[in-house]
């Protein structure tokens, strides 16, 4: 039965169908093979012997080792699923399991560990670190043997009790598309020994025959017994082989411990895992047809390393060999599979140069050239030892050379690369295409989509191979017969025909005709078309998805113009396949999504045209990747990587210790928007409301003098500042352009309308492209104008805003509704920040390179911020407090030691300055500058360390910042310590409610009624009470705010939280695309969150005590909306409401009372009847 | 004396006729059951409307899968099989009904344009449904779409429905045509069973501080019924077709005067929100004592007694009515 599936589908269908309990935590790119369980598990889908596997999601992943080890322990069969830093976080069970001999199977998308830099992408870093835990490592190559051997597995673990850690490539393996061969039950059943299963449920705790585990041993006993474990490891491999002899019988497929493929009579032999090992069979192949005595030794079963097999497996002629390790151990004598070669080799006393080196880290690219260069290495008399292959090393010189350009893919492999928004559908369609070519072919098929970081405006590039024979290509596409480009604003800011093979054709979405698109295209592009003599078709698939009915829905489109262009199936065939593909995959959809998809297939081919040669090529140059002012950094690096040409950058380029600078988004003009606010300054209020709101700063409003308009652009708009001030004041908005994603969000806040006119408001949506050039004239005159002094604005909102953002242009979700708290809080105390960033959404939006949203003002001090992990934020950002205490703590004694050669007022304002607000920052910075100053005449040792931790004396402002999934589950252990530490740091949790950053996974603070992956039915578990929890403490300040409800509750929230000398934690309630619904209307829908009493705002300020107040008040007044009003405007409920209304009744009436329940609860707690109990000082 | 209240209407014949009319009252189950033990003859049920079924399948679409997937996320929401989108609820909701009570339970749709959605009245039919109204609830604001092109656009849809369904078809209209007696032979012709006259459209309000439109729905009252009382006069001799009257029903009496222009049946719903699903019965009753004392025996008898063919004066009905009225108040 052929399947089309990635690895994670695959091996999840295995795992499912044998396990009893199954306990996960979502991390990628692992998080899919839980999410099928629980998909398979709530649509009812059984394991083979008839139960519905029990999935459960835990608050970590060290919950899910915990609750697999229990599960075992109790008699189930039991897995889970995982990779990198959750890996990491399994061990100390995984030694456990291991320990207790326990028969039990984990699956792992082998990733990489965060070091330098936090990366998704794969290498095997995670699992290299379990090597010595005592779990079998079981390592397949590819997607077909993922599924495999993920049943071998299973299989091999209850037969030998050593559990098994099965191991394949994160992206590369477990997100690539292929079709493959599935597995039916009978096979599951023909595979697993019902003996073994027996013998496993046996060992199970039960009363009815007690034993205990988990002992304590003493230095009499602990050794012997551990070594009591050895039979069990030395049987292993044999059993595994046995378990790999029943698979060939059932399926046909053989496999071995150690595969040898290659020549007859190998000289050189490559030793690797994963899915390189497949690159290199391929490569194998190749040069052994030109003459090559060359070989691959692919490793399976990679723990217990059976070094006989390994040494049996080695071909007789081989004269040299060389290891390559997808993981890096600085500081090791060599990597780990290169050091177990070493040693097996020694212990068969086989004489064989051996030679290892490391490649393919973070998913980096290994090519049948680079296979080819290392072989070629081994051919030198003296080969390189570590070495590095895939990039080039100009600092310690251990990089080999390739041959970019060789291409040793045969002919008619069909290789079509699709440039596309991840908005567009474009990964979406590709999938369809290949399951039809799949379908309707004998044709092998390989689809591999690449992400950019970007949560707005993302591109993809998908990957799609057809082939006659098995696609052993686990690389990128080098040489594309088939490009097609889905928006046509890729072609400026992106190498489009990079890939494009000469002849090969190149399909793009243009609203221009056949006639005109040559002269609309960059030079470059004109000139590669011509020159590399590509078929050129254009298309304007923007008007036909309009014209059915989806706008911005290209992908369909483009689908038919592949289907018509590329010849890979029959046209008619092609066509059929794809109606009836549509059908299928948008059934339950509706049918009207299926129609409109439909129509814009077969209205594609009819719209298409073949575009001539041009007689003249364009001399539009493309515009420069970064402006000419940004800083050499910038420059050299990021501008490389914002292009897409990150590979080629050197060793040399990079800092080595993860250190970035920061305030770069300002130079990647990413010109996501089409529309943009346009604003009418006669209408306008003066509130600045829209540039609270903006969640990426690119809509903004400075005060300023009339003399500052000299020199103004013509089109820059100015009026009367109406609040006070200096005469003469003017006001401006002013949209980025380039900046802006076009959300919307601030003309839906607008409350200023033209009365006689009131659709009109004072900022509406316009298109821009006519207005782009004036526009960037605008805002760069607006940049430069002044900046307000921060230490004489009010704190409310009008006047907040007028301070510089230093948060802007994130990469985060058009609409998203975390970052415009970061912003505020950036604008509030960004100068003095210091923000420990739990891994999540704002981790990437605010780390993932190229460039950085973090900014800074004209005298260079902006927030600077650090990502720890996701478990750990808490602690992190306690850790800065202690630290900077300790500094203050530092240089109050050099300031008192250096104190009687310094002015006595300047010492008395430098110790007892009032800092708590702006003017007394500022006061104290002044004292600093002058403190300084004085001391660069003095020779004292004192004088000198006091230069160094002088700027301490200014108070500086620790914040810990993460979502709800950190906050609320993995690292409340965590944050429940710093509450009760009294520590001076301030918790903005950013609460949307949901995993957001891994795609809608359940929290503890998913409301009731909220479908989320893990909670398919909808979650009937009320949201947890985080804010209560820590008011609990009574020395917790505590606010919970919403942005676009109660503004000015947010930004009292905010400064109380950093005056507040104690622990603070603020809630925030934040929209998010994981709600199902129209971001534009996030602040309605806020409204009537705060409004139903299901997003309670308030503030519990422990400093009320003192003056004789009670510390809560709840600031959102009694309920005015209906709960059920609120959450019919959101997918995530209305998805239940769809599916099952009587449940959804049940759920609506469920969070009625428990926010009925809750509501009192906080009511009671504001009234509380503490006078008489503060009059006698009690403390709370 | 015995006293028949039966009622043939869109073939179907109905104990009596007084009709549940779509609304909220129909879109619970256990006022369904209120609602036939209170003697409903008929139960129109809450309205499927066309943006509920495009809407909420293109916004599902967009809102629950159209977001770009990111290398750490695919999609943000489960994808089960038993994850169907559409209004599919409303369908159970129909079998459902059907099997709670024994009277003819009619399914609503509420739509203007032909599209993909119309498959939902099959749906509907296969649901259990005894028969259909359709409701063209239409406000026209495009200057460049004539009467012709509204009424074609309408009448397209009524075939589009009576294509797709075996089941009688009755269509809701409201009173805004050019020619009603011309537009109701052009519905008999695309194979509509019945006319119910006439529905009511949300008035809004306009909220003078925001500057915003308010959406509101006021009920119906008696004062409503001479419109419809007008219509059905003039319709009642010249078509073939069943005829109900929806929106000013309140008390026996309107009742009975809509019979007597011509209706088959008369349709409840603000005067039974108003006063609870038993309110029906106390219509029911009224009409009863009334037809008791006033001697008919049957709903027959009754029945267009007082059309535009029957009445005494039909001057009334038409436009000298009206200068007769204008004179009245010199």
């Amino acid at each position: 039965m052929s399947i089309l599936v990635d690895a994670n589908e695959a091996v999840a269908s295995v795992a499912h169908r044998v396990s009893d309990v199954i306990a996960i935590y979502p991390i990628t790119p692992a998080s899919s093979m839980a999410e099928w369980c629980d998909e398979w598990s709530v649509a009812g889908r059984k394991n083979i012997w008839g139960q519905i596997p029990r999935v459960e999601q835990l608050q970590s992943e060290a919950g899910a080792a915990g609750t697999v080890h229990g599960a075992l322990q109790a008699g189930a069969l039991a897995t889970t699923f995982t990779a990198s830093q959750g890996l990491l976080l399994m061990i100390p069970n995984l030694y456990k399991i291991a320990g207790e001999l326990t028969a039990f199977t984990m699956h792992v998308a082998a990733r990489t560990i965060a070091t330098h830099a936090l990366s998704i992408f794969g290498d095997h870093s995670d699992v290299m670190a379990c090597r010595q835990t005592g779990m079998a490592l079981l390592c397949s190559s590819s997607v077909q043997e993922a599924q495999d051997l993920a049943l071998v597995a299973h299989a091999a673990s209850l037969e030998s009790r050593i559990p098994f850690l099965h191991f394949f490539d994160g992206f590369r393996t477990s997100h690539e598309v292929h079709r493959i061969e599935g597995l039916d039950d009978e096979v599951l059943r023909g595979m697993l020994d019902e003996e073994a299963i027996t013998a496993h449920r046996a060992r199970a705790l039960t009363p009815e025959k007690p034993v205990i585990r988990g002992t304590a041993h003493n230095p009499d006993t602990y050794f012997q017994a551990r070594e009591a474990v050895n039979p069990f490891y030395d049987a292993c491999p044999a059993i595994v082989e046995r378990a790999l002899e029943r698979f060939a019988k059932l399926t046909g497929r053989r496999y071995r411990l150690f595969d040898y493929h290659g020549a007859a009579d190998p000289e050189r032999l490559l030793v690797l895992m994963g899915s390189g090992a497949e690159t290199a069979r391929e490569t194998v192949d190749w040069l052994v047809a030109r003459g090559e005595k060359v070989g691959v030794l692919v490793v399976r079963l990679y723990r217990p390393f059976d070094a006989r097999a390994f040494a049996a497996a080695l071909p007789r002629s081989i004269r040299s060999i060389a290891v390559l390790d997808r993981t890096k151990e600085p500081g090791a004598p060599c990597e780990p599979l290169h050091l177990d070669v070493l040693a097996a080799l020694v212990e068969a006393e086989r004489a064989v140069r051996v030679v290892g080196g490391r490649y393919g880290l973070s998913s980096k690219e290994f090519t049948p050239a680079m296979v080819k260069s290392v072989f070629d290495e081994l051919a030198r008399p003296q080969p390189r030892n570590h070495f590095t292959v895939g990039i080039v090393d100009d600092v310690t010189h251990l990089s080999l050379e390739w041959d970019a350009e060789l291409d040793i893919e045969a002919e008619d492999v069909t290789r079509a690369v699709f440039y596309g928004l991840g908005s567009d559908g474009t990964v979406g369609a590709n999938k369809n295409t290949i399951k039809i070519v799949g379908e309707e072919t004998d044709l092998c098929t390989q689809g591999y989509f690449v992400y950019d970081s970007k949560k707005s405006g993302s591109t993809t590039v998908s990957h799609l191979r057809f082939s006659p024979r098995p696609i052993r290509s686990t690389y990128l596409i080098g040489k594309a017969r088939f490009v097609a480009v889905s928006q046509p604003g890729l072609v400026e800011r992106i190498d489009v025909l990079e890939l494009a093979a000469p002849g090969a054709v190149f399909l793009l979405n243009t609203p221009h005709s056949p006639e005109e698109v040559f002269a609309s295209l960059p030079e470059d592009v004109a000139r590669g078309i011509v020159e590399r003599g590509l078929r050129f078709h254009v298309i304007d698939a923007h008007k036909v998805a309009s014209d059915v009915g989806l706008p911005g829905r290209v992908s369909t489109v483009m689908q038919g113009c592949f289907f018509a262009l590329s010849g890979v199936l029959p046209r008619e065939q092609a066509f059929a396949a794809a109606r009836r593909a549509i059908e299928k995959t948008f059934k339950r959809r509706g049918a009207q999504v299926v129609k409109r998809n439909i129509d814009a297939l077969e209205l594609a081919e009819a719209r298409m045209s073949a575009v001539p040669a041009p007689s003249v090529l364009p001399e539009r140059r493309r515009a420069a990747v970064v402006p000419a002012q940004a800083p050499e950094f910038v420059q050299r690096v990021s501008a490389a990587m914002i292009a897409g040409h990150g590979n080629l950058l050197p060793v040399s380029a990079f800092p080595p210790d993860g250190t970035w600078p920061s305030a770069t988004t300002r130079y990647e003009k990413r010109g996501l928007a089409r529309e943009t606010p346009v604003w009418d300054s006669k209408v306008c209020i003066q509130c600045n409301k829209c540039a609270l709101v903006c969640p990426h700063a690119a809509i903004r409003a400075k005060v300023y003098g009339a003399d500052d308009l000299a020199g103004s652009p013509a089109g820059f708009l100015s009026t009367t500042w109406k609040s006070g001030g200096e005469a003469n004041a003017r006001y401006s908005i002013q949209v980025a352009p380039d900046d802006c994603t076009g959300c919307g969000l601030c003309v839906a806040i607008c409350p200023a309308k033209d009365k006689s006119n009131p659709r009109h408001k004072a900022i509406d949506m316009a298109p821009l492209d006519e207005r782009r050039d004036g526009e960037r004239a605008n805002w760069d005159f607006f940049l430069e104008l002044p900046e307000s002094d921060r230490s004489e604005l009010k704190l409310d909102v009008k006047h907040v805003q007028l301070a510089q953002p230093l948060f802007e242009f994130s990469g985060a979700c058009s609409g998203c509704g975390e970052t415009p708290y970061l912003k505020l809080a950036s604008q509030m105390f960004g100068d003095r920040m210091l923000i420990a960033n739990a891994t999540g959404c704002s981790s990437i939006y605010g780390g993932n390179q190229p460039t950085t949203p973090w900014s800074v003002n004209k005298q260079g001090r902006g927030p600077a911020w650090a990502n720890s992990l996701f478990e750990d934020n808490a602690e992190f950002g306690l850790g800065f407090r202690f630290a900077l205490d300790q500094s203050v703590d530092r240089a109050r004694a050099l300031l008192g030691a250096c104190a009687g050669a310094l002015p006595e007022e300047l010492v008395r304002g430098l110790f007892e300055a009032d800092q708590s607000g702006e003017l007394g920052i500022a006061a104290q910075r002044a004292r600093v500058a002058e403190l300084r100053r004085l001391l660069a005449a003095h020779k004292t040792r004192e004088a000198r360390a006091l230069e160094t931790c002088a700027d301490h004396l200014v108070r500086r402002s620790v914040w810990i910042i993460g979502g709800d999934g950190w906050a609320y589950d993995i690292g409340f252990g965590g944050l429940d310590h710093v509450f009760s530490s009294r520590a001076d740091v301030n918790v903005l949790v950013l609460d949307t409610e949901v995993y957001s950053n891994t795609g809608g996974q359940q929290s503890k603070a998913t409301p009731i009624g909220a479908v989320a992956k893990f909670a398919a039915g909808g979650r009937s578990t009320g949201k947890k009470d985080l804010g209560l929890i820590a008011m609990s403490y009574g020395h917790v300040y505590v606010a919970s705010v919403a942005l676009y409800a109660r503004d000015a509750q947010v930004v009292k929230a905010f400064a109380e939280a950093e005056s507040y000398p104690g622990p603070s934690l603020v809630i925030a309630h934040s929209p998010c695309i994981a709600h199902g619904y129209d971001l534009t209307k996030s602040g309605e829908q806020q409204k009537l969150a705060v409004d139903s009493g299901v997003w309670p705002v308030y503030r519990f300020d422990p400093r009320r005590l003192d003056a004789g107040e009670l510390p809560l008040a709840v600031d959102s007044g009694p309920p005015k909306a209906r709960v059920a009003d609120y959450m019919k405007n959101e997918g995530r409920f209305q998805a239940i409401a769809m599916r099952d209304p009587e449940r959804y009744a049940e759920l609506v009436a469920l969070e009625e009372r428990y926010i009925a329940e809750r509501q009192a609860f906080h009511e009671q707690l504001a009234g509380l009847k503490l006078k008489s109990a503060i009059a006698q000082g009690a403390a709370l | 004396m015995s006293l028949d209240l039966s009622t043939r209407c869109l073939g179907l014949t109905l104990a009596n006729p007084l009709v549940a009319g779509a609304g909220p009252l129909t879109a619970n189950l256990d006022t369904i059951r209120a609602l036939e033990d209170a003697g409903a003859g008929a139960i129109v049920l809450r309205s499927l409307f066309e943006e509920q079924i495009t809407g909420r399948e293109l916004g599902a679409a967009k809102h629950l899968y159209g977001h770009a997937p990111s290398a750490e996320a695919q999609s943000w929401f489960p994808d089960v099989d038993a994850f169907a989108l559409g209004p599919d609820e409303y369908l159970e909701h129909v079998q459902r009904a059907r099997a709670a009570v024994r009277v003819p339970v009619i399914g609503s749709l509420n739509g203007t344009t032909r599209g993909g959605w119309v498959h939902y009245a099959r749906l509907i039919e296969e649901a259990g449904a005894s028969a259909l109204e359709l409701n063209l609830y239409d406000v026209p604001t495009d200057p460049a779409a004539d009467s012709i092109a509204v009424e074609d656009r309408l009448l397209g849809l009524v075939r589009d429905v009576r294509a797709a369904i075996s089941i009688p078809l009755s269509v809701k209209l409201s009173p805004f045509f050019s020619s009603l007696p011309a537009f109701v032979r052009e519905l008999e012709h695309a194979g509509a069973n019945g006319i119910v006259l006439f529905n009511r459209f949300y008035q809004p309000d306009i909220d003078l501080e925001a500057l915003e439109l308010q959406r509101t729905l006021r009920l119906s009252d008696s004062s409503e019924l001479p419109l419809r009382l007008r219509w059905l006069a003039v319709l009642s001799p010249i078509t073939p077709l069943s005829l109900q009257a929806s929106g000013g029903v309140h008390h026996g009496r309107d009742a009975l005067k809509a019979l007597m222009a011509g209706a088959h049946a008369v349709q409840l719903v603000s005067a039974l929100l108003q006063r609870g699903p038993g309110h029906l019965a106390q219509v029911l009753t009224e009409m009863r004592e009334w037809l008791l004392e006033h001697e008919y025996d049957s709903i027959e008898t009754l029945r267009g007694s007082m059309n535009l063919k029957r009445c005494p004066d039909p001057a009334h009905y038409e436009r000298s009515n009206y200068m007769a009225l204008l004179g009245s108040w010199q």
